[in-house]
């Protein structure tokens, strides 16, 4: 974290881990016992340097999830090394990883997944409290940055798909997370909405310098990334052609 | 905290529901209480207001009913005169009668004989003490069956006619009536079947040949312990310490643990419907927990949090319930035996939180269990 001679994106093809954003390197991860047993990640290495915004897409069982795990700390690869921000995740005990990944790594779920007894602004205001973040911690700017301050008094329940996703997105980055992790954004809304929150989110990691990895089926959101790559069988494939 | 507020106050009507029946137990829990130390009061307050540490029984007695059954004479309490410790020991004569008010109020009284002057001698509200033959000190609840100071009750069948010449600092009351404290001498002519009809005379009462009792009546000097086992040896009896001589007064075993079963299968029941209620609502929850901990809540929080949330709701709810309790309580009719007493009610609230925290943990423990894995794809 100390080093501040980092390479400049894409530009770490040694096996020296990147010193910001994301590197993997020859992460292999098994699933299941026996005759179920899956190869998730097979020999997988990956760089994501900071404000780059990388799209993982794959058939359903590719492992694309399993990357997002093992990227994430909330899983171990069985062997091969995953370095957040300069830090060796297998170098973490099971609780220290809990509080990396509040302060480090920013996730955005599937339809949002916000608590539904908070309204938005509370959704932001549980990860400060979470994190410790100061007191006077104040969620509207940021739910501002992702055109939700309107909302800010509103619960789940009371926002549509899109808007879930933007507050979804505004609680990742309430750490200043400098790595983000997304999981099928565009899973249940339509393509209006599914083109607004990708862009949000190519615009936050852009502007904030966050690296950004989002898992999605939805070819038609891709335009914005500024890198795809495809997962079949637990690896990682040629670079897909950006439409 | 901050997330268990908040989720009381959005599912308030779930919340409100579990409340409603965590008053409700601490409603029964109160009246329980309360019918428990009425029950006590009505029992054995006549024993309980006694400057006694321990009554012994003649060897042998059947400890049910045994105060009214056993029988001790003069050798029995000179022998536990002579134990180390004793200050004072008198005899004490116990019987039940039926009885009629000049004013022709049929009444039930326990006659409780005992030597006029002596340490056994009740602190009164009001009149004289004994001394008379035919005067009776009867307990101060006496009043609200219509007796008065100067009052003459009559023994049924043998006629036998008692004057009441004072009343007992409070509630005195022995197997749920009434007790009358009356002169030795007089119970033992009563007693004896000796007393002829009309108000018994100094001279019919010299001449009995009766100097038996019930119990001897024995008080430790302060803070000495008393060799039962050596002053049972010495005088031939069977003692115990006073509250466990309670148990040897009518009815009073089978009420108290029928309450106590009560009491206990309640408190079980607090802590299984706390238990199970927060069982549900943490699987319903199970979702947006792995959610969290995989945003990298530390489940130190989140348990502390559900723990939290569990204290709220059963501390609330409780004192609501108990205060209704105690509301109820007030408005009890007079003929029911309640009373409500600071500590039986304490303990009583205590208990029911605390079990209901107890069904609260083994259910929110959960939580540590939820993986965070949970909260990636797409299943809800």
């Amino acid at each position: 974290m100390t080093s501040s001679t980092f390479p400049a994106a894409g530009a770490s093809r040694a096996d020296a881990p990147q010193a910001a954003g994301l590197s993997i390197r020859h992460a292999v991860m098994e699933l299941g016992d026996g005759d179920t047993r899956v190869t998730a990640l097979d020999d997988v290495s990956l760089d994501v340097a900071p404000g780059e915004f990388l799209a993982i897409v794959g058939p359903s069982g590719s492992g694309k999830s399993s990357l997002l795990a093992v990227a994430g700390a909330l899983a171990s690869p069985d062997s091969g090394t995953v370095t957040v921000n300069g830090q060796d995740l297998s170098q973490l005990s099971q609780g220290k990883r809990a509080a990396f990944r509040l302060s480090n790594i920013g996730f955005v779920f599937q339809s949002g997944n916000l608590i539904p007894a908070l309204t938005a602004a509370d959704q932001l205001r549980l990860i400060n409290r979470l994190a410790g973040g100061p007191k006077t911690f104040d969620p509207v700017p940021l739910l501002e940055s992702v055109g939700m301050a309107h909302r800010a008094t509103n619960r789940p329940g009371q926002l549509s798909g899109g808007e879930r996703q933007r507050v979804g997105i505004a609680r990742a980055l309430v750490t200043g997370a400098k790595l983000l992790l997304v999981d099928e954004p565009t899973a249940s809304l339509d393509r209006a909405r599914s083109r607004e929150v990708v862009e949000l989110l190519a615009r936050q990691s852009h502007e904030h310098g966050v690296a950004t990895i989002m898992v999605t089926h939805d070819h038609d959101v891709l335009g914005y990334c500024d890198r795809i790559v495809e997962m079949v069988d637990g690896r990682l494939g040629a670079p897909a052609p950006v439409r | 905290m901050f997330l268990a507020l908040r989720e009381l106050i959005f599912a308030r009507g779930r919340f409100s529901l579990m409340g409603g029946v965590i008053a409700l137990i601490a409603v029964l829990m109160v009246m329980l209480s309360g019918l428990s130390s009425g029950l006590v009061n009505d029992g054995v307050s006549g024993l309980k207001s006694m400057p006694v540490t321990t009554i012994a029984f003649d060897q042998g007695t059947k400890t049910d009913n045994a105060f009214s059954r056993s029988v001790i004479d003069d050798q029995q309490l000179n022998a536990w005169r002579s134990v180390e410790g004793v200050a004072a020991a008198a005899k004490m004569g116990v019987g039940m009668a039926n009885a009629t008010t000049d004013s022709g109020k049929q009444i039930d009284l326990t006659l409780f004989g005992i030597e006029p002057g002596s340490f056994l001698e009740p602190s009164r509200s009001a009149g004289t003490g004994l001394g008379d033959p035919d005067g009776i000190v009867v307990s101060s609840t006496a009043k609200a069956e219509g007796i008065d100071l100067g009052t003459v009750v009559t023994l049924d069948r043998i006629g036998t006619k008692l004057r009441v010449v004072g009343f007992t600092d409070g509630q005195a009351t022995f197997g749920h009536v009434e007790v009358a404290y009356l002169p030795l001498k007089t119970w033992q002519l009563i007693a004896s079947g000796q007393a002829a009809a009309g108000a018994p005379s100094a001279e019919r009462m010299s001449a009995v040949s009766f100097d038996t009792a019930s119990v001897v009546a024995v008080q430790a000097k302060p803070g000495a312990r008393l060799d039962l086992a050596a002053g049972d040896t010495a005088a031939g009896t069977t003692s115990k310490s006073l509250s466990a001589a309670f148990n040897a007064s009518p009815g009073y075993e089978a009420e108290t643990m029928t309450l106590s079963m009560i009491q206990v299968f309640l408190y079980a029941i607090c802590a299984l419907v706390v238990g199970a209620f927060f069982t549900v609502w943490t699987i319903q929850r199970k979702h947006e927990i792995s959610v969290l901990r995989a945003i990298g809540a530390s489940t130190g929080y989140l348990l502390r949090d559900g723990l939290a949330q569990a204290a709220i709701l059963l501390v609330g709810f409780t004192a609501l319930g108990v205060a209704a309790g105690l509301g109820l309580g007030a408005a009890m009719p007079d003929a029911m035996p309640f009373a409500l007493e600071a500590t039986p009610i304490a303990i009583a609230t205590a208990l029911t939180i605390g079990l209901g925290l107890i069904g609260a943990t083994v259910a929110v423990v959960r939580i540590s269990r939820i993986d965070p894995l949970n909260a990636l794809g797409g299943q809800r």
